[in-house]
């Protein structure tokens, strides 16, 4: 009994990591995404050194979620990485392409050899993400297991839903990224970020709609899950609560816009304009409602169809001795990690020096 | 068939993770010192006021900075390819050594990539206190890192404080046992040791380098004096914890030890094989120039002390490659010799007051500069080979450890990771040369005058016009 309640805790807090990671990771790889978007060297430079000082952190929850799942379901974890390999090593490359070129690009010599390094990060940025939202489809669609192994070949991660979910996480991703230079940029780079977001919302809020359409067909336990009473009555206000964010979301990109168009001059340093962080905000309420979404229908699967949290758990020492640690030190990461933004809060502004 | 002429899938499951391990390792044996050494330049300044340490750190600061990004990024694919291509692996030892790295990712790695921030960008943003707590933390948070992985490592070479469970599965029984396993204290201390040593060498290769150019570089004089001592301190100390370190090995690793010293028979007096060429095939060392009984007298400090050969185990318990673990250990020994000698030297001159104008000396001290990462390299190639067949020791196969992917899979990504790594990190090698051939300068710009830092509005002004991120050239007009 204590064992499955430590296992329901564990698979709580390892969603959480992961949401916090995406989170994270989400905007810092969305910059990424945007930079063909962003012609002008200036603007790429600032919205690089809007992240800069912690997207090292921001890529640290990945290695929890690869960590924690090691340790608290090391089955999940020896059965869904080598089902997953080929977009997991691509995406595995794509982060070291876009970390190094992230270091690399300010200190480029030549502008075309800056030109390839912002390539790098760009293109990294993109692969990685497509490859994080193939990886999530492809877990979703299920995976076939036979004796504690992955039983499966090394394409079978291909398919029109996973494909879907990564061009969904891209544009979503995007969106973050888009979001956050609304809130950390000012002047030109706020509009270009604002007129992205506008669009790339409509695309998010297009592929949530097409991804919950076709995920009650993909397993007949999701089905069950959306379509019959009572469950639904648990279900129902997620889609509610989309519709009403997204509204909200809109209507905070015009109060911004609105904001700054009023705005006589730039913003005093570490000024933090919270208004301008509404439309963050409710992207990863979007975000947020999305992944509630996706646990509602995988619960208490961890590999569906085949192997439940439970069933995936490490013995209860193993599980235990962790999660007292976990206990200490996740509010301390979080506190620190917290006053590391608050100390790098308030707008970047272009660097001067440069031409 | 085609793919008959290919390695097995195992095979290249195995080079995959010994080249993405290898270099990975090449970052950290860096930057675990050099994240000390930067904390102690930094506390330096603060104590004695002397701007020459504060050059030098903003000068090491943008070393470290694409250092750790090379570490970071290398490291993640570490700790997914536990699961992708060791999956059978992680599910029998994920229960004693996920939590080994878990507390890894909790203590460690967001302590190093929190404050790495900090560090980098906030010196002027927050106090100078809090800036050298910030590199201290990180400074800690590189050593806390190197003692949850070495542990898990020593773990798998000497495991203790577990069951095996009906399904196989390894069992944690007692937690303390499992961290202190028998080889992981020396091992700690010898890999520890080896990446400040590493950093010395590196350190005092860039001084000497300097020094060659210009001796009158008063920076290029502190940085090379203080690599200099260090190499002279820690060098002999190393040799003394390898010694330890083999004297364990050989208790609960008896095969190791005799492919290292490249003995097959059983013997009394054994001696001491210098060079020679281990034969798999007819199990004997060939060619071997050899020191009567001193193997004996520096494994059990005994000139007729008995050594057990490969021949005493069974050929499937015995070292799937020798000659790679004869010759690894050699060379590792090779390099810690020369800096040992190194070390000597330095004190010599320095008692004579020509340390900074012998010109081969300072010669001598740029060849050096990689022999730390050689060093730690090859100890690794040696007891990570060492320890096959197994990954558990003893327990475990290597092949029964395996991820069930096909062939053509694990060629493709090994094929991507050599060309990613060359590419990528060839290029960011490149550029710690670029780097590295600067000059110290008095008032260094360091990590700090970047343009994220102009968000405080504090950047004294003067500072911001010449500078460009981390570099000191003046940037090329567009």
């Amino acid at each position: 009994m204590i064992n499955e309640t430590v296992a329901v805790i564990w698979a709580l807090l390892i969603a959480t990591g992961i949401f916090l990671y995406v989170c994270m990771d989400g905007f810092d790889l969305g910059v990424g995404i945007l930079f063909p978007w962003l012609r002008d060297r200036e603007d790429r430079d600032t919205a690089v050194n809007t992240v800069a000082p912690v997207w090292d952190g921001n890529e640290t929850w990945l290695v929890l979620g690869g960590g924690g799942l090691f340790a608290v379901f090391p089955l999940a974890y020896a059965v869904i990485l080598p089902a997953l390999y080929m977009p997991l090593i691509v995406m595995l490359l794509a982060l070291i392409f876009r970390g190094v070129a992230f270091e690399m690009r300010f200190r480029a010599e030549t502008p075309k050899q800056r030109l390839w390094w912002d390539r790098a990060f760009s293109g990294g940025s993109m692969v990685a993400t497509f490859c994080q939202g193939i990886a999530l489809g492809a877990l979703v669609q299920g995976i076939e297991v036979e004796e504690r192994a992955y039983a499966g070949g090394w394409w079978d991660w291909v398919s029109g839903f996973s494909v879907l979910t990564g061009l969904a996480l891209m544009a979503g991703y995007g969106l973050l990224g888009a979001c956050w230079l609304i809130w950390k940029t000012e002047g030109a780079l706020q509009d270009r970020g604002r007129e992205l977001a506008r669009w790339l919302g409509s695309l998010t809020l297009g592929f949530i709609l097409v991804v919950s359409l076709v995920m009650p067909f993909l397993q007949p336990e999701f089905r069950a899950r959306w379509f019959d009473f009572p469950a639904i009555l648990l279900a129902l206000p997620v889609p509610v609560l989309v519709v009403l964010l997204a509204w909200r979301f809109y209507r905070a990109l015009d109060e911004s816009e609105e904001a700054a168009r009023k705005r006589p001059g730039p913003v005093p340093p570490r000024q933090v304009l919270w208004h301008d962080g509404v439309p963050f905000f409710c992207a990863l309420g979007l975000f947020l409602l999305s992944y509630i979404g996706l646990g509602i229908s995988m619960w208490p699967m961890i590999v569906p169809p085949e192997i439940t949290i439970w069933e995936a758990a490490a013995p209860e020492s193993t599980q235990v001795f962790i999660l007292v640690g976990a206990a200490v030190l996740i509010p301390i990461i979080l506190a620190y990690t917290g006053y590391v933004y608050w100390l790098f809060r308030g707008k970047v502004q272009a660097g001067q020096g440069y031409h | 068939m085609l793919w008959d002429a290919f390695p097995s899938a195992l095979d290249m499951a195995r080079f995959q993770f010994a080249f993405t391990v290898t270099f990975h390792f090449l970052f950290p044996a860096f930057t675990i010192g050099l994240a000390s050494y930067l904390a102690v330049l930094e506390g330096l300044w603060l104590w004695t006021k002397r701007e020459v340490y504060l050059d030098l750190f903003r000068y090491w600061v943008k070393v470290f900075a694409v250092n750790f990004a090379m570490g970071v990024v290398s490291g993640i694919v570490m700790s997914y390819q536990f699961g992708t291509n060791w999956s059978a692996f992680s599910d029998r030892t994920g229960p004693v050594l996920g939590p080994l790295l878990g507390y890894e990712v909790l203590t460690a790695f967001f302590l190093e990539a929190g404050f790495l921030g900090v560090m980098l960008f906030g010196l002027g943003r927050v106090g100078k206190g809090l800036h050298f707590l910030a590199t201290c933390l990180v400074a800690i948070g590189t050593l806390i890192s190197g003692f949850w992985i070495l542990s898990a490592n020593s773990w798998m070479q000497t495991p203790s404080g577990y069951s095996i469970g009906p399904d196989g599965r390894f069992l944690p029984e007692d937690w303390w046992a499992i961290i202190f396993n028998p080889s992981f204290p020396l091992r700690y201390l010898h890999t520890i040791t080896g990446t400040f040593l590493t950093t010395a060498l590196i350190v005092g290769a860039v001084g000497a380098w300097h020094l060659l150019r210009n001796g009158a570089n008063e920076r290029a004089r502190v940085m090379f004096s203080m690599a200099m001592w260090m190499t002279a301190a820690v060098a002999p100390a190393q040799l003394v914890f390898g010694d330890l370190q083999g004297l364990w090995a050989l208790h609960y690793q008896p095969q190791k030890v005799a492919a290292m010293e490249g003995h097959w028979e059983t013997q009394r007096g054994a001696p001491l094989i210098l060079f020679g060429m281990p034969d798999m095939e007819r199990e004997e060392t060939r060619m071997s120039l050899e020191i009567p009984r001193l193997g004996s007298l520096i494994l059990r400090h005994d000139w007729d002390g008995e050594i057990q050969g490969l021949k005493e185990f069974p050929p499937d318990q015995r070292p799937t490659n020798v000659p790679l673990v004869f010759w690894s250990f050699r060379i590792m020994v090779a390099a810690g010799l020369l800096m040992i000698a190194l070390g000597f030297v330095s004190l010599w001159l320095r008692w004579r007051g020509t340390l900074y104008r012998t010109d081969w000396f300072l010669r001598w001290a740029v060849g050096m500069g990689p022999s730390g990462l050689i060093a730690v390299t090859f100890g690794w190639i040696t007891t990570e080979a060492g320890r096959q067949p197994f990954t558990v020791y003893g327990l475990m196969r290597t092949a029964d450890s395996v991820s069930p992917i096909a062939a053509p899979a694990v060629a493709t990504s090994l094929a991507l990771f050599i060309v990613v790594y060359f590419i990528v990190f060839g290029a960011g090698i490149w550029y710690l040369f670029r780097l590295f051939r600067h000059p110290p300068e008095a008032h260094e710009t360091g990590a700090e005058a970047e343009p994220p830092i102009r968000t405080a509005g504090i950047t004294p002004a003067p500072s911001v016009g010449r500078d460009r991120r981390h570099g000191a050239h003046p940037e090329p007009a567009e």
